[in-house]
């Protein structure tokens, strides 16, 4: 549909991406970081760390000291700015994660947490009156892996297979200072192995054209998961001022990559993939929450317990909005209507019909029995006629027969009476 | 450095914090921009104007370009929207294009109902978002936007004022999209009428309450240039693809006996700075106002049509689920009762023709009643009849029997009488009997 055009002069729009930073910068940034793993990793120490600040210090404790009966879920919020650029940065902990004898279900509040973020956008963005909504959905999910150096642990597991499919995850080996770096590759390769057999989804990074970012890729990829270590401490080693841990063998350093991944983390986290990372929940975590959301609305308003994961194509009604959904019901509705209007109007007619033809051969039967009975009266009329005409005949024959012998016999009375008085004379 | 909208929004609830070193966010903007670069920029022009007033020609020289083979046929009624889509790339960015030409603008004798047409076209684009934006699977990171983010309006260059179509027209489109007015083939304008026309539309504008687009004034690096070209509007413009030779370099111009107008002289016309502020410096915020501002108008109003509140009549805010669910059991509750009236309706139908049925019954009965019982009553003569026949031979019967009893007895007694009679002649013949 779109035709390919060529330009024969300077136009400007090349400009555009100039447009768009300069809207971006005055709009300011947001992003929100969450932060999973049991008490004593070295959470607290590796925000500070990263953002080179104290998120977390004396006043504002970090979640391993405060020690809560069940888990639960805070934010911190903190305003940084940075060449110009402001960022509003969100960090959620989970303080007492995984640290009780039963953690059956310590997940649940963090899910809770990311779904109630979810909702919250949903909200602000299906309101008719809608204003610049607030990001406060949940970006990214480091978790902390226990450096056992044997592999991951059923909670961890649990855990990730929980909420791959509601935020980007992020695993990190914690207090990486306390393995060796053979023993790391080790542990590295082993939890890779695991998080594969689970089908655990962790954050993948996007393909990119560019060779040197792809190159760029494909060296974080093989360090996964990165191996931290955090410190809130500078210290002098090797003339330089460096972050660090001071052992008596030694000075862990925090930015120096041979020590560990720290550097590929903040790389990676801030200053190359935050956007993607925030792409990747808008697009794809929060429209999954969003599909299931409104797809347990429109069946019934029941929510639709059968699928627990990502819709599929057979579930739901693809591609279409509840409204538009309601409108089709509408339609197939009236359709249903105008054939059961029909099928009862053909069943109607059908018995008015039988029960018509009912009364007519009742009435033609009626009809011919009268008329037998009024031939039969008839008949018998006829009978009686006849049989009265007969009776008459012969009834007068026999009364013109008795006056013959009536009249035979006085006139044989009346001789007789002659022949007497003649008799009686001599 | 002022406040952003993010620190004004996150208000009291975030502490600041200085930082000890280079964290490196500050990479965020461009690596926003490196996304939008690789993902395209899209941008969708809607020229309004009459037949004639060269709106081909300036879009193909504001972008350097030949887009359209021929000149639109003016054959059809109405106002047509023809719209063409481009793939332009300047540098590294990569620009979908879409230009909108109204054909047959002005021409129709009654001009009440050209507007209609544009604001359908406009409606039906923030539909197809809408509509997106609604599904329940949706692919909006991926959806070719179509929603009109600049209207140029082509002003004919009568140098008097304002038609009474344009200002119906704008009127119906100010607060659908952005307009840029402009004075097409201004160079039949001489300067001071120019002066003249510019007030006097400007003016016009003004007092019929036409909202055009103002070029945004907060931005600090944007904000003097776009508040020197707000008072520049509209702008009088010129288009050619034409070129010709001045001096030593080839220019866009128009060739006149009289001289060459030069359209990217800024003495000449005010073309450079309307390619300036379109495209150069405003094309993003254009796209940000149709979706901030625009969009967001047509989705209110679009949503109240159908009945969605964001506050119950208790003014708790809805969450999307109970809205959706109040709709839903409402539409459900609805087509239950149409299926209910339905039935309803057929029963009544049913009972109707039941007792019509049992009345044509009844008649019948009755009728054949009477006519039984008129036939009982024939039986009834008939037998009577019969009886009295009957009644009548028997009495017949006994009559004959006994004159025949009588006649016997009678020959008997004669015709003893007679052997009496010739016994007495032999005993006495004497006797004469006869």
């Amino acid at each position: 549909m779109a035709q390919q055009k060529n330009l024969e002069g300077y136009v400007g729009f090349a400009s555009l991406p100039n447009q768009v930073y300069r809207k971006s910068v005055k709009r300011g940034f947001e992003f929100t970081l969450m932060v999973v793993g049991e008490s004593g990793l070295g959470k607290s120490t590796l925000i500070n760390s990263l953002f080179l600040t104290d998120l977390y210090s004396a006043e504002h404790p970090g979640p391993s000291h405060r020690v809560k009966k069940t888990v639960q879920v805070e934010q911190t919020k903190v305003l940084v700015k940075e060449g110009g650029v402001q960022l509003l940065l969100t960090v959620v902990d989970t303080p007492g994660f995984g640290d009780a004898v039963d953690n059956s279900n310590c997940w649940q509040p963090v899910i809770d947490h990311i779904d109630s973020k979810f909702e919250d956008y949903l909200n602000a963005e299906s309101r008719v009156n809608r204003r610049q909504m607030p990001d406060s959905r949940v970006h990214c999910c480091l978790y902390f892996i226990a450096p056992s150096g044997h592999g991951l642990k059923p909670l961890d597991i649990e855990f990730m297979k929980r909420l791959h499919e509601k935020v980007n995850i992020i695993p990190l080996i914690a207090k990486a200072d306390t393995l060796t770096p053979e023993e790391c590759q080790q542990f590295k390769k082993q939890i890779m192995r695991e998080i594969q057999e689970h089908k655990i989804k962790i954050y993948e990074f996007p393909d990119t054209d560019d060779d040197e970012e792809e190159k760029l890729v494909k060296k974080i990829k093989d360090c996964l998961p990165l191996a931290v270590v955090g410190s809130n401490t500078i210290i002098e080693a090797n003339g330089k001022r460096v972050r660090g841990r001071q052992y008596p063998w030694g000075v862990a350093e925090v930015e120096n990559s041979d020590h560990c991944d720290f550097t590929i983390l903040r790389n990676m986290l801030i200053r190359t993939h935050m956007q993607d990372l925030k792409d990747v929940t808008n697009n794809v975590h929060y429209e999954n929450y969003r599909s299931r959301k409104l797809a347990a609305v429109t069946c019934n308003g029941v929510d639709n317990n059968r699928t627990k994961g990502q819709l599929t194509k057979l579930d739901t009604v693809e591609g279409m909005s509840p409204l538009a959904q309601m409108e089709e019901e509408r339609r197939e509705h009236v359709a249903k209507m105008k054939k059961m209007e029909m099928e009862m109007e053909q069943v109607f007619e059908m018995k008015v019909k039988e029960k018509v033809q009912k009364l007519r051969d009742s009435e033609a039967e009626l009809q011919r029995r009268h008329e037998q009975m009024k031939k039969n009266l008839e008949a018998q009329h006829k009978e009686l006629e006849e049989k009265r005409r007969q009776f008459e005949e012969d009834r007068a024959h026999w009364e013109a027969q008795q006056r013959l012998v009536e009249q035979q016999k006085l006139d044989a009375s009346r001789t007789l009476e002659k022949n007497k008085k003649k008799g009686k004379i001599f | 450095m002022a406040a952003t909208e993010i620190a004004r929004q996150a208000g009291e609830g975030a502490r600041t914090l200085p930082l000890s070193g280079h964290v490196g966010f500050d990479s965020m903007p461009d690596q926003l921009v490196n996304k939008s670069v690789n993902h395209g920029f899209c941008f969708n022009i809607l020229c309004v104007g009459e037949t004639g007033l060269g709106k081909s020609t300036l879009m193909d020289t504001l972008f350097n370009t030949k887009f359209e083979g021929e000149p639109n046929q003016h054959n059809q009624p109405g106002v047509q929207l023809k719209s063409n889509t481009y793939e332009l790339q300047e540098s590294n960015v990569r620009l979908k294009l879409t230009i909108v030409n109204t054909v047959g603008f002005g021409d129709q004798i009654n001009k009440e109902d050209s507007y209609k047409s544009i604001v359908e076209f406009i409606d039906t684009q923030f539909e197809a978002y809408l509509q997106e934006e609604l599904k329940i699977k949706r692919t909006l990171h991926s959806y070719h936007d179509t929603r009109v983010h600049a209207c140029l309006y082509f002003i004919a260059p009568t140098g008097h004022s304002l038609k009474s179509l344009d200002l119906v027209t704008m009127k119906k489109l100010d607060s659908k999209v952005n307009i840029i007015p402009i004075i097409a083939k201004s160079d039949a304008i001489s300067k001071s009428e120019l002066t003249k026309f510019k007030i006097k539309i400007t003016s016009e504008l003004v007092s019929n309450g036409v909202q055009i687009y103002q070029f945004p004034t907060d931005d600090e690096t944007v904000a003097e240039i776009n508040s020197t070209m707000n008072g520049h509007l509209p702008f009088a413009v010129v288009g050619s693809t034409e070129e010709v030779k001045i001096g030593n370099k080839m220019v866009k111009a128009r060739q006149y006996p009289w001289g060459t107008v030069q359209v990217e002289n800024e003495s000449h016309c005010d073309f450079v700075k309307l390619r300036e502020m379109l495209i150069r410096v405003n094309m993003e915020d254009l796209r940000e106002q149709t979706h901030t501002r625009h969009y967001e108008l047509y989705r209110r109003c679009k949503l109240e049509e159908m009945g969605f509140k964001d506050t119950d009549p208790d003014s708790k805010p809805f969450s999307l689920q109970e809205t959706y669910e109040a709709k839903r059991n409402e539409f459900m509750g609805e087509l239950q009762k149409k299926e209910e009236e339905m039935r309803q309706m057929f029963v009544q139908r049913v009972k109707e023709k039941e007792a019509e049925l049992k009345e044509a019954e009844k008649e019948l009965h009755e009728k054949f009643d009477r006519l039984k019982k008129l036939h009982q009553d024939e039986k009834k003569k008939l037998e009577d009849k019969k009886k009295a026949l009957d009644d009548e031979l028997n009495v017949f019967k006994q009559k004959k029997t006994a004159a025949e009893l009588l006649q016997s007895q009678a020959q008997q007694a004669g015709g003893s009488t007679t052997l009496k009679r010739d016994k007495e002649r032999k005993n006495n013949p004497w006797l004469c009997t006869e």
